[in-house]
């Protein structure tokens, strides 16, 4: 109706009184009294966070694991590719279609170094046998570290804690390893590398990449994600921690992950769980186009004229039409 | 009037004034009586209209509550009786207004709201969705509880495999905030008023013909 006017549209149209800011204002007092009280009976959802140093205390051969899992070059983030690094062939793509490569390790993370070395160079000061450890693994070759850290990780899964958080392992050949790890235990046991992971040369800063990507590396936090249903194959981001509801909005693309080719090895068309977040990304990308353009697409904008809905919300109107 | 006064020409008389002319723009695009109507067309009497007006009474109280949290800063709230309440408020307004907003999606679908030139209003409602959707993530990401740690963790993927996670950081708690709690929820209230805008210049959209006479 372009160059018409509300006069001209409604010509002939029967109007009747309406009261809009008195409706306005049942409506701020409707939904504010619904939400004063959901708010007051039922609270938010407020699970602490987990800190590197709650981790240690429940889990630390998981801890050490993941820290000779980061010198290793194993751990996930090691090999994730960009943002965070340059790792050959780890970046998600779909035939030709790879925006994780295209653009480049723009967040570099080196996971040995930010995550172990660098903390125990800092706790060095004044501790001779530290520092003489960490420089011995960092002359050794690329070959001896492999060996010290394959066997010292093989050592871990038979690993013994001790009453005060230590861990012992089965004697071996495992280099300066037990030595770096025991004081890397420490140092996360105290609370220090919660701080340490956190420096980044200046004193304020709100980034929590390093010590996110670290945890995230290591089975605790995942393990308690998963008995909160948060997993991605739990419907995770419709959950919250808790009797709460989580993002519920997201639950179309939460449901992609749970079906083919997405849930799968193999997939189909060059899709699959290697590709998922690429393929579901590109796919919900269309899906929320076509919602947009709805007026424009036949069959989708014919929809609501063969549903009768529109009897329903219009009925006196229909009724009245019939009755004329 | 003096002297002085008579020698500056009336407004009215001036068509180069450009206050005149956005005035007189404006005054033509949406006429206050258009704007806050007290006359509707009979059929406006469905409780599927009723969906759109809560959609804003939530969002007032989610940009309310989200005023008073952001004032006080994110750690308040894990700290404070009353902080809490105030997130609780914030969590239940924003399921509300999510609420509410789909179900007028779906009843304006069904309406065929977007007949007879309103397609953009249409187009701009969809974009309000996907951009609440993106601030409701940001703020689940700026909890600092643990939900939004496994959230960013999880979630990093699903951005990175996309490309937005060069820029768009899910770890970097500072970036979310920001995002949260000042650019986007000025898109949605920008876009929201926006939608207003066009919803009352063209008024509500005719019944569906059942001869199809309004086809657009």
């Amino acid at each position: 109706m372009k160059g018409v006017t509300q006069e001209e549209y409604y010509r002939g149209v029967r109007m009747a009184p309406y009261d809009l800011v008195k409706e306005l204002a049942i409506a701020l007092a409707g939904v504010g009294v619904l939400a004063l009280v959901v708010s007051a009976v039922v609270s938010s959802p407020d699970e602490p966070p987990v800190t590197i140093s709650a981790w240690v205390q429940s889990d630390p051969v998981d801890f050490v694991t993941t820290a000779t899992g980061e010198l290793a070059g194993t751990t996930t983030s090691a090999g994730y590719g960009q943002p965070y690094n340059a790792t050959a062939d780890a970046a998600q793509k779909w035939g030709p279609i790879s925006p994780q490569a295209w653009l480049g390790a723009r967040i570099p993370i080196d996971s040995a170094n930010t995550f172990v070395i660098q903390p125990l160079q800092r706790a060095a000061f004044g501790n001779a046998q530290l520092d003489t450890a960490v420089k011995t693994w960092q002359a050794a070759s690329a070959d001896d570290q492999g060996k010290w850290t394959d066997a010292y990780t093989k050592a871990l899964t038979d690993a013994k804690v001790a009453d005060d958080g230590t861990i012992t392992v089965a004697d071996g050949d495992y280099g300066p390893l037990p030595l770096m790890m025991a004081n890397l235990l420490g140092m996360a046991r105290s609370g220090a590398l919660d701080g340490l992971l956190q420096i980044s040369g200046r004193f304020y800063q709100t980034d929590y990449t390093p010590a996110l990507l670290f945890m995230g590396d290591g089975g605790y936090l995942d393990g308690l994600a998963g008995s909160w249903n948060l997993h991605g194959d739990q419907w995770g981001m419709m959950n919250e921690t808790g009797q709460y509801p989580g993002q519920t909005w997201l639950w179309l693309y939460t449901m992609w992950y749970q079906v083919f080719p997405f849930n799968s090895d193999t997939g189909a068309l060059g899709l699959s769980s290697a590709n998922a977040d690429l393929g579901i990304v590109i796919l919900m990308t269309l899906l929320t186009a076509a919602l947009a353009l709805v007026p424009l697409i036949p069959i989708l904008r014919d929809i609501p004229r063969w549903v009768p809905i529109h009897r329903l919300i219009w009925r006196r109107y229909y009724s009245a039409k019939v009755s004329a | 009037m003096d002297a002085t006064s008579k020698e500056i020409p009336h407004p009215a008389a001036e068509p180069a004034n450009w206050t005149l002319r956005v005035r007189r723009y404006i005054d033509r695009l949406l006429p206050m009586d258009h704007l806050l109507p007290d006359r509707q067309p009979y059929y406006v009497g469905s409780w599927v209209y009723v969906f759109g007006v809560v959609t804003i009474a939530a969002l007032v109280w989610v940009v309310g509550s989200g005023v008073v949290l952001s004032f006080m800063g994110p750690q308040w709230w894990h700290v404070s009786g009353v902080g809490r309440f105030f997130n609780s408020l914030h969590f239940w307004s924003v399921q509300l207004f999510f609420i509410f907003m789909v179900l007028h999606l779906w009843g304006q679908y069904f309406m065929a709201s977007w007949r007879d030139g309103r397609a953009a209003t249409w187009l701009i409602g969809v974009v309000i969705f996907g951009v609440s959707i993106l601030t409701a993530f940001t703020g689940y990401l700026s909890q600092q509880n643990f939900d939004s740690q496994f959230i960013a963790i999880n979630a990093k993927d699903a951005m990175n495999g996309a490309g937005i996670g060069a820029f768009f950081n899910v770890l970097n708690f500072g970036q979310m905030y920001g995002l949260h709690v000042m650019l986007l929820p000025i898109g949605v209230t920008f876009l929201v008023v926006w939608h207003i805008v066009m919803v009352r210049t063209r008024g509500v959209v005719k019944p569906i013909d059942p001869e199809g006479a309004n086809r657009s």
